[in-house]
């Protein structure tokens, strides 16, 4: 089976891929490729200890538009906002995430960014420049307009970026909120992941047109399609949007053709999946390979720089674990407070104080 | 001293908010240059501006999402439905995105849905409705509902500068038909969670919010005069939190209880306030709680069937006669 085609990428200036990128941007963006992974494979271990409480989502395959994406926007305090996906671990990563708040995260522990309310990455940190989703999806793309809105209320330089899965573009969440947004020219930019699937459900029974762009154009959006594989091309992509959005241009959709290649969770088997489609996938279209074998065959970093990443990742996430797996889950009561400011907590019931 | 309506209380409400607080700004359908269906927010867009009073398309969802948004952002916003039952439109993202932000992800929300609900106006299934048990059920919310000119504009300043997300029902057959003396000048602030005793009385309580609270007042004084029952009406004015002491409070006064609300009996806020009776007061009950709803269809509109299906002021004065007699 062919490869998904890739449509030139004319809508911004190609110029010669990553030659804005510094050495040590390159390294960097490899960082968060390596520590993305490494820490899923993590997980994995982890979920098969049953030490991971619920589902596990793995990112396998589409790390490279994850990580691309969020590198191409301005971070730090008080920067940009990104909403990102279950699959998205790498945005949060780039955006500050720390592992061991992931971990903590899957593992519901005490300590963990939602003090073990909410799931897996489903957390947010708006200084660092991230908005968790829910499990509603497209719900975000309404919420990701009110934040541009606020940027644009505000004269402020910022843009929210928001990702929608092929499957989420079905809700109608995602057309009122992308519709509102064009209207009113919100700085924001829309990556819509095109993985192929939908839990089990291919793009085919999803929606008639071929593109995703399609959808958007037809909210006067301007949109491309970009191979999502090519961490270079992400990267330019979104960079090209947001400075447009920046500039006050209003919305920009950008298509990332990629493939999932892990079932919806990780008790899904994916037998609906062709295995030969993965495999061609997995051997000769992985962003992170495709991404070290440019960079180095380009002599842009060297063999030795990347071993020294890995390794260092690995270090990291072992430290991370560590330091987390033995921690305690929430005491009971503490599932009581801040539903609300006031009153400061939900009523403990009757029953049990007998 | 003023007499103002219903509308233009909340409507000064708005506006004194606006004035007070940058952080304010509307948005909704029809609510910018044209000021809004029910003219609500006329005049707001050439005072405020078209950027804080936002005409939107027709998205509740999107609407309220984006609220959301900007409400995290450190924004106040006020969404307007330009009907209330048009939030139906929007129930996913008020019940799971919104109400559940503060304590699933510790964001701030400080948000206000308003818009025009109730019937008695010959607006048929789609433009009458009462959706407040909808959302009684959803932690993280607030849901208030103003039957007074005073706690209009009370509730809608309150409602702004709470931190929590707040669902204002304002009842469209109050807007233009009650009217009261407003102090000019002076801070209306209604607290949230606060009912009020609109009467007085011995024999009977009638517990309510909205347009009933009126045939409630109705009914009471019919039952004064024609029976010398003496009947006590609690105005909730706050559906979500309900303040119990003052439902435990009148229970134990006239040791009676009458709920009557607009809204449709099966799952309505009754069947909670009844609960809620039984658990903190039972001892303290003469007769059983008793009901006076909608009847359990969706709202017609013809005359003869809407007066049928809505509660009327002679349903509440049988209904409590009988109660009284018990």
């Amino acid at each position: 089976m062919a490869l998904p085609a890739t449509r030139p990428t004319g809508a911004f200036p190609s110029g010669a891929a990553g030659a804005a990128l510094s050495t040590d941007q390159l390294l960097e963006i490899y960082y968060y490729l390596r520590l993305t992974r490494t820490l899923e494979e993590r997980l994995v271990a982890l979920y098969r200890q049953t030490k991971v409480i619920g589902g596990l989502f793995r990112s396998l395959g589409q790390e490279g538009e994850s990580v691309a994406s969020a590198y191409a926007l301005e971070r730090g305090r008080n920067k940009d906002i990104l909403s990102p996906l279950i699959r998205n671990l790498g945005s949060m990563l780039v955006m500050g995430a720390q592992p061991i708040e992931i971990l903590r995260q899957y593992m519901a522990k005490a300590d963990s960014p939602t003090r073990g309310r909410e799931l897996n990455v489903h957390f947010n940190d708006l200084e660092k420049g991230y908005l968790g989703q829910i499990s509603h999806l497209g719900d975000m793309i309404p919420v990701m307009a009110g934040i541009a809105l606020s940027f644009k209320m505000r004269g402020q330089p910022r843009v929210g970026l928001v990702y929608i899965g092929d499957g989420g573009t079905s809700t109608g969440t995602f057309h009122e909120g992308l519709n509102l947004a064009a209207v009113q020219r919100l700085p924001m930019v829309v990556v819509g992941e095109y993985n192929h699937w939908a839990y089990s459900t291919p793009p085919e029974k999803q929606f008639a047109v071929k593109d995703l762009a399609d959808k958007a154009k037809g909210y006067g959006i301007p949109a491309v399609t970009v191979d999502g594989n090519d961490v270079f091309a992400v990267y330019e992509a979104t960079k090209f949007a947001l400075d447009r959005a920046r500039r006050g241009k209003g919305v920009h959709f950008i298509e990332v053709k990629t493939y999932r290649r892990k079932g919806h969770a990780e008790h899904d088997d994916q037998h609906y999946v062709p295995k030969d489609v993965l495999d061609l996938w997995s051997k000769s279209n992985d962003p992170m390979d495709r991404y070290t074998q440019r960079i180095l065959a380009a002599d842009l970093v060297e063999q030795k720089e990347l071993k020294e990443i890995d390794d260092r990742v690995r270090v990291a996430v072992d430290q991370a674990t560590d330091a987390c797996v033995n921690e305690p889950l929430p005491a009971a009561e503490s599932a009581l407070p801040d539903v609300y400011v006031d009153p400061p907590a939900a009523e403990k019931l009757w029953f049990k104080a007998l | 001293m003023a007499e103002v309506t219903f509308l233009e209380a909340l409507r000064q409400g708005l506006w004194e908010e606006m004035e007070r607080d940058e952080r304010v700004f509307i948005l909704g359908e029809d609510v910018g240059l044209y000021g809004g269906a029910f003219k609500v927010t006329d005049g707001f867009a050439k005072k405020f501006g078209e950027s804080r009073v936002i005409d939107t398309p027709i998205s509740e969802a999107a609407i309220v999402g984006a609220a959301a948004g900007a409400a995290h952002m450190g924004l106040r916003p006020v969404a307007e439905m330009q009907f209330i039952d048009f939030i139906s439109c929007a129930y996913d993202m008020l019940t799971n995105y919104v109400a559940t932000a503060r304590y699933r992800a510790g964001l701030a929300t400080p948000m206000v849905v308003r818009g025009p609900c109730g019937g008695y106006v010959r607006g048929g299934p789609f433009h009458s409705q009462n959706p407040e048990a909808a959302f009684l059920h959803t932690p993280g919310l607030k849901i208030v509902y103003p039957a007074t000119v005073r706690d209009a504009k009370g509730l809608i300043k309150s409602s702004i500068r709470d931190d929590d997300p707040v669902l204002y029902l304002e009842h469209k057959w109050l807007y233009r038909r009650i009217k009261e003396q407003l102090p000019e000048g002076e801070e209306i602030l209604t607290p949230i969670g606060q009912a009020r005793i609109a009467r007085e009385g011995k024999h009977l309580s009638i517990i309510t919010y909205g347009a009933t609270l009126w045939k409630s007042l109705e009914a009471a004084a019919q039952l004064e005069q024609q029976d010398g029952v003496s009947v006590e009406v609690l105005d909730l004015r706050t559906l979500l939190p309900l303040d119990d002491a003052a439902i435990v409070s009148t229970v134990k006064k006239t040791n009676k209880v009458l709920i009557v609300h607009e809204d449709t009996r099966t799952g309505g806020i009754a069947g909670e306030i009844a609960a809620r009776i039984n658990e903190q007061a039972f001892e303290w009950l003469d007769g059983p709680i008793m009901r006076v709803t909608a009847h359990d269809v969706p709202l017609p509109y013809a005359p003869t069937l809407e007066d049928f299906v809505l509660p009327q002021t002679d349903d509440i004065v049988r209904a409590a006669r009988w109660l009284s007699k018990y």
